[in-house]
C-alpha cells in the first residue's frame, strides 16, 4: 500500500460474523494509498473510521484481510463494488 | 508541478490547478479511457444486449489489474464472476473518466462530492495502470527522492507521486 501519513490504530479482534461461510478479502498491493483504503472501507460498508483503519492496517501488514462476511452473493456484490473503487478484492468460502 | 492539492469547502470540494497540470490529468486519464473503452463482449447480440461480456482475463497486465479475477483460486467461478460483472464494472469506469474530462478545467475548481467521487476513483485508475507499467513498489516515494532527474523514468515517476499527493488531499477534503 502506498504510505501517507500512518495512523496508529489499537487492534480489537475485527472478525466480522465469524459464522457465515464466504468472505471477502482485500490483498495489498502497492498503488492503493492508506488514506484511500480506510476511505473506501468506510464508504462501502459505513464502517466507523477506527474499524476501517485497523482493516486498511490488517491489509498493509498481513498482505490481507477479511473485510466482509455473508452470503456468495453478498460477497460477491461487495467484490464488484471494491474493484470499482480499484482495490483487489477476491470471494472465497471460509474453511 | 504542484498545485496546493484539493480542500474541502461546505458544497463539495476545490482544487487549484494550472494548464500543464490539468492537460496531463486529461492525457492521462483520456488513455486510460482509450484503454478501457472497448470491452471484450461476445459475439451474441442477445448477450451484448444484457451486458454478458468476456470470460477470460484480460492479456494487458494494466486491465487485468483494473479488473481483477474475483476468485484467487477457483478459475470456473471467476470467468463466471467476470463474464456477468466485467461490463458494468467498465461503465463504471468510463463515466469516472468521463466526469473528470467534462469538469477538469484550469484555475479554481470546485467539484460536488459526487464528482469528486468520480475523480477519486479515476485518478485512483490512472495510478494503478501507471504503477503497473512503472513495476512501482511501496517504496516509490523513497526511490524518487533518490532518483537523478536525468533518469529517464525520472518524469513518469514525478508524475506519479503527483497524483499521488492529488488523490490524497482529494480523499481528505472528502472525508
Amino acid at each position: 500500500m502506498g504510505s501517507t501519513a500512518p495512523t496508529e490504530v489499537e487492534r480489537p479482534s475485527s472478525d466480522v460474523r465469524p459464522d457465515l461461510p464466504w468472505l471477502t478479502i482485500v490483498w495489498n498491493d502497492p498503488v492503493n494509498l492508506m488514506s484511500y483504503v480506510t476511505y473506501v472501507f468506510q464508504t462501502v460498508f459505513g464502517y466507523p473510521r477506527q474499524k476501517a483503519e485497523k482493516l486498511m492496517m490488517d491489509v498493509h501488514h498481513k498482505g490481507k484481510a477479511v473485510v466482509a462476511s455473508g452470503t456468495r452473493e453478498e460477497m460477491e456484490r461487495d467484490v464488484q463494488i471494491l474493484h470499482s473503487y480499484g482495490l483487489w478484492a477476491t470471494v472465497q468460502q471460509d474453511k | 508541478m504542484m498545485s496546493t492539492g484539493f480542500r474541502a469547502t461546505r458544497d463539495g470540494v476545490t482544487v487549484q490547478l494550472d494548464a500543464g497540470e490539468v492537460s496531463i490529468l486529461r492525457s492521462l486519464v483520456s488513455q486510460v479511457l482509450g484503454l478501457v473503452e472497448p470491452g471484450t463482449t461476445g459475439d451474441d447480440p442477445l448477450e451484448r444486449a444484457l451486458g454478458i461480456g468476456s470470460a477470460a482475463p484480460p492479456a494487458d497486465p494494466v486491465l487485468a489489474r483494473l479488473f481483477p479475477s474475483a476468485y484467487a483460486d477457483d478459475e470456473d467461478a471467476a470467468q463466471e464472476f467476470r463474464r456477468y460483472t466485467e461490463a458494468t464494472l467498465r461503465d463504471g469506469k468510463r463515466a469516472d473518466a468521463t466526469t473528470l474530462l467534462e469538469t477538469a478545467a484550469p484555475g479554481r475548481l470546485t467539484l460536488t462530492a459526487e464528482q469528486g467521487q468520480a475523480w477519486l476513483r479515476a485518478i485512483n485508475d490512472v495510478r494503478l495502470a501507471l504503477g503497473v507499467r512503472l513495476e512501482v513498489t511501496e517504496e516509490v516515494h523513497e526511490e524518487i527522492a533518490s532518483m537523478s532527474e536525468d533518469d529517464p523514468r525520472y518524469p513518469a515517476y514525478v508524475t506519479y507521486d503527483w497524483l499521488t499527493y492529488l488523490q490524497d488531499t482529494l480523499v481528505r477534503a472528502l472525508w
